[in-house]
């Protein structure tokens, strides 16, 4: 049992010494990103090179981080993202310059796909036509509409601010999940949104693409980015792909996936099989998969809740009883695990990735983090509350410093620093749902995968067996209490 | 043999206890008495060591308090406070061997001498397998007193011992607490504000006001032989107390 929890630990951290000879594949939380690493985990596999798919890695700033960190060491990235965003601060105007900025990071810029997967502005043709919208440019006349965007679009350089700027748009845009933003669209709750023109929403809702008539936004072609350390026989395998899929061939790879509900797996699989010759099983139930998801899912929300709980209440305790000896470094103290508790979740990890990579040490460093403030509080405030006359006692019967804190002071706030424990658990059930957004897995990867395709059931199988686990939390505190709280405090 | 020689307090500048000098020998009990704030319960926590004094110095059978013996001197100080000061954690018969079970007694001497203590204070053996919160006010005292006596002190402070007791639990207890310091002969020093009970304990009383010693003597000397008028008139405020029947 506990070489299999180490071996879990280890492979779920993806350490180098194991990883040595697996090429690990990232993909960013969107269908077709999902898709791609898909192929290129299957054509790597069946070419005999062991490879492990990282998939739905939040935005680009994570996958990107972590193909730097050597977490992930190939991704699939567009052209205009990293001329636009991730080296915009280097100006490149070529690829060749492209290629030039990022070798001196070690990475190495591929060939392209074969399609082009640009950003466009979409409403739906009742709206193009009620408004007379044509061109991006109509929309600084209709000031009212309400644009609804994916996040990530909202904030980069080339998405948004860009539009906005360059057209001089006055409305104020919201940011979301792409697919949400759509599905929004389509129900009539938003009336403009991005759109990515291999998205199979276009032709099955029949969306208007506003048109670019200023020419500002740039080209985003489909390439490999990987680490200059891949395997040059991996780099052989990644090369059978280049220029294989054009854009109506990803159209209908993402069709398949979000009007088909086929699977990621089995549309990489049906595509590499008729491309290649090969013969990779495409068959899978629905419900198994669910199942087996949410078996490992357990398994992984678990480890992350138990793992940084017992670290937060190893780190936390001594914290609080430092706060509470040294009243002015407590402040400082308090005031910072005060602090770290308003940074938001996302921003914490992506902070993290570049120290700890991707995957299971950087949500239990941000877990153990945010548990931080509830045990270190409660143990502090515990202690403080102890009568003065107690603390008295203790002192003037003869007591050291050290022998006042284990025989007096920690057993009568035993109660406190427990309700703190309590507290960190149940969020940390919460707070590991964001854990999928770095490949660390949990309850948080049906959800996002849910969320992302429309999944209702899926959504479920994330949130329903989390909500438990939060129960389940609070009932085995019920039984540790006695075990911990001596019984003097108890009776009455 | 407790000696106390010009100790002094103050507190931003206000003065809580002017220089105090008292020696208390073996079998002697001395009472501080004095309105709120006269300095009675400083000068109990300088001796104790809770608060370190200004000036002056605390000498205990001839060793001088220093942080130094601070440690050491303090198993030679038995301390009772108001309601027992028991912790609410631990046991009655826990709360009495805590200082003999951290000095590592082995367990035989621990047991023989909770059951001498237990006779001493009239308190049944099994009462102390009991939690303080399930336990009476003059239970909780007596238990309080044998933690007070576990080590053999040579010196007992006592701080407002009986202010929580109602008036029958507590003229029980003072009999008791008078017999047991008359057979013990130690130093007995204790703070109350109730001029019968002081009369009662006391070989000397001494009152304070003002963060000094305004007199020192018997009961019958502050009756007959009032120093100045704020005696006479903290004596007679005690009487109207009595008479009327307030539990002061």
């Amino acid at each position: 049992m506990r070489s299999s929890l180490i071996l879990a630990v280890l492979h779920l951290s993806g350490l180098p010494a194991f990883t040595a000879e697996t090429v690990v594949v990232g993909s960013k939380a969107f269908t077709e990103s999902v898709v791609l690493g898909e192929i290129i985990r299957q054509l790597l596999e069946v070419r005999g090179i062991r490879a492990e798919h990282k998939a739905e890695l939040g935005g680009t700033p994570v996958v990107y981080n972590g193909l730097k960190a050597g977490t992930i060491s190939v991704y699939v990235e567009y052209t205009g993202t990293l001329m636009q965003e991730l080296l915009a601060d280097k100006r490149p105007t070529n690829e060749q310059e492209v290629r030039a900025r990022l070798a001196e990071q070690n990475l190495v810029l591929g060939q392209r796909l074969g399609f082009i997967n640009n950003y466009e502005i979409g409403v739906t043709r009742e709206l193009a036509r009620t408004r007379r919208l044509k061109k991006l440019s109509d929309l600084e006349q209709h000031p009212d509409l309400n644009i609804a965007l994916s996040s990530e679009f909202l904030g980069r350089k080339d998405g948004w601010p860009l539009i906005k700027a360059r057209y001089g748009l006055p409305q104020v845009a919201l940011g979301m999940n792409h697919e949400t933003a759509m599905a929004g669209l389509v129900r009539g709750k938003n009336d403009v949104t991005d759109l990515y023109s291999t998205d199979s929403e276009i032709a099955q809702y029949d969306l208007v693409k506003l048109e670019d008539d200023r020419g500002i936004m740039p080209v985003y072609h489909a390439v490999y980015l990987y680490r200059a350390d891949l395997p040059t026989k991996a780099v052989e395998v990644l090369k059978e792909l280049e220029g294989k899929i054009d854009t109506q061939l990803m159209l209908r790879l993402n069709a398949n996936v979000r009007i088909n509900r086929v699977s990621e797996t089995v549309v990489a699989a049906e595509f590499l099989n008729e491309t290649f010759g090969l013969n990779l099983p495409t068959g899978e139930s629905r419900w198994g998969r669910l199942a087996s998801g949410m078996v490992s899912a357990t398994w992984q929300h678990l480890l992350l809740v138990i793992v940084s709980l017992a670290l937060s209440v190893a780190v936390a305790i001594p914290l609080g009883i430092l706060a509470y000896t040294r009243p002015r470094l407590g402040t400082l103290i308090l005031a910072t695990v005060g602090v770290i508790q308003t940074i938001p979740s996302m921003a914490l990890l992506v902070f993290v990735i570049p120290v700890l990579g991707l995957g299971l040490w950087p949500a239990l460093a941000a877990l153990l983090l945010y548990s931080l403030l509830p045990i270190v509080r409660n143990t502090y405030q515990g202690l403080k509350d102890i009568p003065l006359a107690l603390k008295e006692s203790a002192v003037v019967i003869g007591l050291s410093r050290q022998a006042r804190l284990w025989r007096i002071e920690l057993p009568l706030a035993s109660r406190s620093i427990l309700v703190g424990i309590k507290t960190a658990a149940v969020i940390n059930v919460g707070t590991a749902t964001i854990g999928a957004i770095i490949g660390a897995g949990g309850y948080g990867q049906p959800i996002l995968t849910g969320i992302r395709l429309d999944d209702i059931p899926m959504i479920l199988s994330g949130a329903i067996p989390a909500a438990l686990m939060a129960l389940a939390m609070q009932g085995l505190f019920a039984v540790v209490e006695p075990l911990v709280v001596p019984k003097g405090l108890r009776v009455s | 043999m407790l000696e106390l020689s010009g100790v002094s307090k103050s507190y931003d500048g206000r003065i809580i206890l002017q220089p105090t000098s008292l020696t208390v020998a073996p079998g002697e009990t001395v009472v501080l008495i004095g309105p709120s704030g006269c300095g009675k319960s400083t000068l109990l926590r300088i001796i104790v060591g809770l608060v370190s004094p200004d000036a002056g110095t605390v000498w205990l059978d001839g060793e001088q308090l220093t942080e130094q013996t601070l440690l050491r001197l303090r198993s030679r100080f038995g301390y009772v406070l108001q309601d027992g000061g028991l912790f609410p954690h631990l046991t009655g018969r826990d709360n009495v061997a805590i200082m003999a079970d951290y000095l590592n007694w082995d367990q035989r001497r621990i047991q023989t001498r909770v059951a001498e203590l237990a006779h001493l204070v009239r308190l049944p053996l099994e009462l102390l397998a009991r939690y303080p919160t399930q336990m009476s006010g003059g239970q909780r005292q007596r238990v309080g007193i044998m933690r007070a006596l576990m080590l053999d002190p040579s010196v007992v402070l006592l701080d407002e011992p009986m202010g929580a007791l109602d008036p029958l639990v507590r003229a029980d207890l003072q009999q008791d607490l008078k017999d047991i310091f008359d057979r013990l002969k130690k130093v007995v020093v204790m703070v109350t504000h109730d001029m019968g009970e002081a009369g009662f304990f006391a070989d000397r009383i001494l009152l304070l006001g003002e963060g000094r010693v305004v007199q020192a003597g018997s009961l019958d000397d502050f009756i007959h032989r009032p120093a100045n008028d704020f005696v006479r008139r903290f004596i007679t405020a005690q009487r109207l107390l009595t008479l009327a029947g307030v539990n002061p």
